[in-house]
């Protein structure tokens, strides 16, 4: 069938740019659930510095892909990948990468907000204090996260108060610059405004705007209108026959909403289904 | 309207039925209590009470100082062995458990729970006394410390399931090896239900009779070095309730009474620290 054949298509675009900087770079990931194949060939190339989405409907794999590249799979008894994650050319799926390591290096947002139940300051010095970083240098790596983030003047008076206070849109920041104070290189998003308000989830997007200076961002949203406004480039992941999530397309937001190359793209963006 | 009478009406009797269980569930409770109050509070108030150990039959006056400092001494030693070992055995079974040995420790586990308190102090007679040759305060701790471990552990275990995964993915994800997601996150989340787990098994072996009788034996003189036979509030109990001498029965109620008081109060001391930690 055309499945096969169309599915190779779908491979990363080719990079000539020499200006064009790949920080993550998935190639062919298949993964495993015990048996079940979450994964199916899934290619994805990110850029340094951009935003990157994944849409796509429920269960076509996109949180798999994400929790890949940061080797959070890890923690599931009898998950497996197999291909390469490129990171900065080190594969960090071979068995002797340093786990530890490569979670400072690529930090994570989750679905909902997960302050550890301590004070706020306690929660974005947890990284740091962990690497033993001095007491001074832990205080300013706080002070400029929470600052990043902007939550610094809503918090800074109550920086010993527990972090459980605060609203939800506050506690999802508050874990940002919890991410951010072991200063990843890549952040992964996991739909991190799936569980706020409007303006919350605005704040948020203004926010990776402003990080993606420094940072790479991949994001995983439900939320089309989000990938469209506040992405760089898209991945559209859709189930196959075998319910393992591929890779559909992939490319700069604005083609991929505007000037889809896969009918499956185009009924998925225009609404046609999922 | 006549479908609204009938709702109000089942609403009432439902609920009138509800009240009558707790009544029922409630009512020996609190006259056990009242009870112990009134036939304990005449030897509490009795001088010495609290400051003398017993006097031989016959001579006016005496106290259970001695059973006092046995039981806080015996229980706290237990303690001591005990919560470490099972805080510890609970977070293994929690974090590390979902596995054979894992089930082979929860199995053992509620073995243990199921079995009666006199097999405890077998085991304390027969592993320490019998090697010792000697009645020792030591002994009846160990027999305790066993019984309070499955209580320990298992309230260790559950209070770390509590904990949402969340907080563990949130640790790992920040590169904090496993170990110190769970010493540093993990545990202190759940620190209220550990400590009331702690707590509740420190008070059930305040109360156990059957563990001492083998062990630490019993002590009218004083005694403070654990490797010696002490008394014990629960043995004053035991013992006096059996005498045919009023002044000794009343002291065997007023032990009684005071175990009530120190259980009641580890209770509400973990209640109030529990609260205290989850605001």
């Amino acid at each position: 069938m055309a499945w096969e054949t169309m599915q190779t298509e779908v491979a990363p675009p080719p990079v000539h740019d020499p200006d064009i900087e790949i920080k993550l770079d998935a190639r062919q990931v298949n993964f495993f659930y015990g048996d079940f194949q979450a994964l199916h060939d899934a290619s994805l190339s990110v850029q340094a510095r951009k935003i990157t989405a994944l849409i796509g409907p429920s269960g076509c794999g996109k949180t798999t892909f994400l929790r890949v590249f940061n080797r959070m799979y890890d923690l599931v008894p009898g998950a497996r990948a197999s291909g390469e994650v490129l990171l900065d050319g080190h594969n960090v799926l071979s068995p002797d990468t340093d786990v530890i390591n490569l979670r400072r290096q690529v930090g994570m947002l989750f679905q909902r907000a997960n302050p550890f139940p301590k004070s706020i300051f306690d929660n974005v010095a947890y990284g740091p204090h962990m690497l033993g970083w001095s007491k001074q240098r832990i205080d300013e790596v706080v002070e400029e996260s929470l600052k990043d983030t902007g939550l610094w003047n809503e918090v800074k008076d109550r920086l010993r108060r527990s972090a459980l206070n605060l609203s939800g849109g506050q506690q999802q920041r508050l874990c940002l610059a919890r991410a951010l104070a072991v200063k990843p290189e890549v952040v992964l998003m996991d739909e991190p405004a799936s569980a706020l308000d409007p303006i919350a989830t605005l704040r948020i997007e203004e926010l990776m705007q402003e990080l993606k200076e420094r940072y790479t961002i991949v994001i995983v949203t439900h939320n089309m209108q989000q990938a469209a406004r506040a992405s760089d480039f898209t991945a559209f992941m859709l189930m196959n026959q075998k319910r393992s999530g591929e890779v559909i397309e992939f490319g700069p937001t604005d083609d991929l909403f505007n000037r889809p190359r896969d009918s499956r793209t185009e009924d998925y963006i225009t609404g046609r289904f999922g | 309207m006549s479908l609204l009478l009938v709702r109000v009406l089942v609403d009432r009797l439902v609920g009138a039925l509800v009240v009558l269980c707790v009544m029922v569930a409630a009512i020996p409770v609190l006259v056990l209590f009242l009870f112990v109050i009134i036939k304990g509070m005449p030897g509490i108030l009795t001088p010495g009470f609290f400051t003398q150990s017993p006097h031989p039959q016959g001579v006016p006056g005496g106290g259970v100082l001695n059973a006092i400092i046995g039981t806080l001494e015996i229980v706290g030693i237990g303690s001591l062995l005990a919560v470490p070992v099972g805080a510890l055995i609970g977070i293994f079974l929690s974090e590390y458990g979902r596995n054979q040995l894992g089930d082979t420790v929860r199995f053992i586990s509620d073995v243990l729970t199921g079995l009666p308190s006199i097999a405890f102090g077998i085991f304390g007679y027969t592993v320490v006394v019998l090697t010792t040759h000697h009645f020792s305060a030591l002994a009846a701790s160990i027999a305790l410390a066993i019984l309070m471990l499955p209580v320990i552990l298992r309230a260790t275990e559950t209070a770390l399931l509590l904990v949402p995964n969340a907080l563990r993915e949130a640790g790992l994800a920040l590169g904090a090896p496993r170990w110190r997601v769970t010493l540093e996150i993990v545990v202190p989340a759940a620190l209220g239900g550990i400590v009331t787990g702690a707590l509740l098994a420190m008070a059930r072996a305040a109360g156990e009779t059957a563990p001492l009788l083998f062990t630490t034996a019993g002590n009218d003189i004083l005694q403070t070095n654990p490797l010696q036979p002490m008394g014990a509030l629960a043995l004053t109990v035991f013992r006096n309730a059996l005498v045919p001498y009023p002044n000794l029965q009343d002291q065997a109620w007023a032990a009684a009474l005071l175990l009530v008081i120190l259980v009641a109060a580890t209770n509400i001391l973990a209640r109030v620290y529990v609260r205290r930690i989850q605001r």
